[in-house]
C-alpha cells in the first residue's frame, strides 16, 4: 500500500512534469490523474431515509452523523427506542408490534445501525408488500412505509391519518436508463 | 418562477422554525446543514441490465431552478459509497468520488486504505472521471470498465409531504391531509450517479451500504 503510494505520487509528479509546456490533448485515452492527496474527515452520513431525521434527538445529530454503524447501535439504540414510544406512544405497550412483527426494542435495534440493505440476487425494494428491505428503488414510497412502521400496528390499520402523507410518486418520471433520475427543473 | 421561489422561502422559514428537520436526510444536523457536504439521500437499485446495482448520492438539496446553475460540487468533499459485504457493518469495499475541474473522478470499488471516519483517496484503483453535466445540458454519462458514471443536478427524486409532518410533530396539526402536497416539488439536487457489476461488489446475497461526504483537512 505505501509503496504503491509512492508509485503513484511519483507517477503523477513525472506526469505534471511531462504536461509542462505540452499543449493539453483531450482525447481520453488516458487519464491524468489530478492531486488528490490529504485526509479527509467525515461530516455527514446516511443509510436508510429519514432515520437521522425521525429517530435522533436533535442534540445528537451530529454525533450519530459521525458514529460509525458498527457502533451506532450500542450508542444510540435505546435513544431511537425512548424517540419511537414518545412519537408512537402505542410501542410503550407490552408485546405492541409492527407489521414486521418487531416490538419497540426490535424496531430500533434494526434502525439504529444507519444501513441500507442490499439484495444482490433480485428486486431491489425498501417494500413492496413481499420484499421487505431490498435495497431502495427511487419510485419506492420509503416515507409512507416508515409511517406504517411507527404508526400502522400490527396489520397497518392503526392510525391511518397519521400513516400515510398522501404524497406517493415524484413530481417527474423517472427513466428506465442510466443515470434514471429526472432531469432537472 | 416567483411563485416557487416564495414557496421555496416558505419551506426554509418552516424549516428554520422546526426541532424536526427534513427528511430522507435533507438537512438533517447542524454540522452539515446547508453546506457542500450536505447528503440529502441515499439509493441503492438493481440496474436496468440487473447483473449491475446503481449507487446514487444527491446532496445539496431544495434548490430552485434560478438557483441550480450556479450550484457546484465542492472540490474539498469526498463522497464514498460504503460496502460491507460480510454483515459486520465495516466497509469491506468504497467508491469514492472527487470533483476537479469540471470532472467527477470514481476510485474503487476497492478495499480502504483505512475504514472508518478518516479516507484518502486511493489513487491505484482509478476507473475513470466523467464531465459534471451542467444545468440544462443532456446528461453526460461515461462508460468505462462496465461501469457507467454520472454527476450532475437532477429533479430531487424524493417525495413527502415534510411541511405537514412538520405540522404533526410540532403539535399544530392531528392529521396528514388527502391528497398531500409534496413538499419537494420542482427543486432539484446536485446528484452521483454509478452504476457498477454486481460481480466487484460482493457478488451475490446481501450487502449492507451508506454514503458519506468526507471534507478535505
Amino acid at each position: 500500500m505505501k509503496f504503491n503510494f509512492i508509485k503513484y505520487t511519483a507517477a503523477i509528479v513525472v506526469t505534471s512534469l511531462i504536461l509542462v509546456g505540452c499543449s493539453k490533448d483531450d482525447n481520453d485515452t488516458q487519464i491524468l490523474v489530478p492531486d488528490f492527496s490529504g485526509t479527509y474527515m467525515q461530516k455527514d452520513q446516511m443509510g436508510r431515509p429519514a432515520v437521522n431525521t425521525v429517530f435522533v434527538s436533535a442534540d445528537k445529530k451530529d454525533e450519530f452523523n459521525v458514529t460509525v454503524p458498527s457502533q451506532q447501535s450500542a450508542k444510540f439504540q435505546s435513544m431511537f427506542e425512548t424517540n419511537l414510544k414518545a412519537l408512537s406512544p402505542a410501542f410503550a405497550n407490552t408485546g405492541d408490534k409492527n407489521a414486521l412483527g418487531q416490538d419497540a426494542a426490535a424496531f430500533t435495534g434494526l434502525l439504529a445501525t444507519d444501513v441500507l440493505n442490499v439484495s444482490l440476487d433480485g428486486k431491489t425494494t425498501f417494500y413492496d408488500g413481499t420484499n421487505v428491505l431490498t435495497g431502495r428503488a427511487l419510485a419506492d414510497d420509503v416515507i409512507t412505509v416508515e409511517l406504517l412502521l411507527i404508526f400502522g400496528g400490527e396489520d397497518f390499520t392503526e392510525n391511518p391519518t397519521l400513516s400515510d402523507d398522501n404524497v406517493s410518486a415524484n413530481d417527474k418520471d423517472f427513466l428506465t436508463s442510466f443515470p434514471y433520475l429526472a432531469a432537472p427543473w | 418562477m416567483k411563485k416557487s421561489k416564495i414557496l421555496l422561502g416558505t419551506v426554509v422559514i418552516a424549516i428554520i422554525g422546526l426541532i424536526t428537520v427534513v427528511a430522507a436526510d435533507h438537512i438533517d444536523a447542524p454540522a452539515a446543514k446547508g453546506t457542500t457536504a450536505d447528503i440529502t439521500d441515499f439509493y441503492a437499485f438493481q440496474g436496468e441490465d440487473t447483473s449491475n446495482l446503481v449507487f446514487v448520492a444527491n446532496i445539496q438539496g431544495l434548490l430552485a431552478p434560478t438557483a441550480t446553475a450556479a450550484a457546484s460540487f465542492d472540490e474539498n468533499v469526498l463522497v464514498e459509497f460504503n460496502i460491507d459485504t460480510n454483515n459486520d457493518n465495516v466497509e469491506d469495499l468504497v467508491i469514492q468520488a472527487i470533483p476537479r475541474d469540471g470532472k467527477m473522478y470514481f476510485f474503487g470499488p476497492v478495499a480502504p486504505n483505512s475504514p472508518g471516519l478518516t479516507s484518502s483517496i486511493n489513487f491505484a484503483s482509478l476507473q475513470s472521471d466523467v464531465e459534471i453535466t451542467k444545468y440544462g445540458a443532456e446528461a453526460i454519462v461515461k462508460n468505462a470498465n462496465g461501469m457507467k458514471m454520472f454527476a450532475g443536478p437532477r429533479d430531487d427524486p424524493f417525495f413527502m409531504d415534510f411541511a405537514r409532518y412538520g405540522e404533526i410533530v410540532g403539535g399544530n396539526a392531528a392529521a396528514f391531509n388527502n391528497p398531500g402536497t409534496d413538499t419537494f416539488k420542482g427543486t432539484n439536487v446536485l446528484s452521483i450517479v454509478v452504476e457498477v457489476p454486481k460481480s466487484r461488489i460482493g457478488g451475490s446475497g446481501t450487502i449492507n451500504t451508506w454514503v458519506e461526504t468526507k471534507v478535505k483537512q
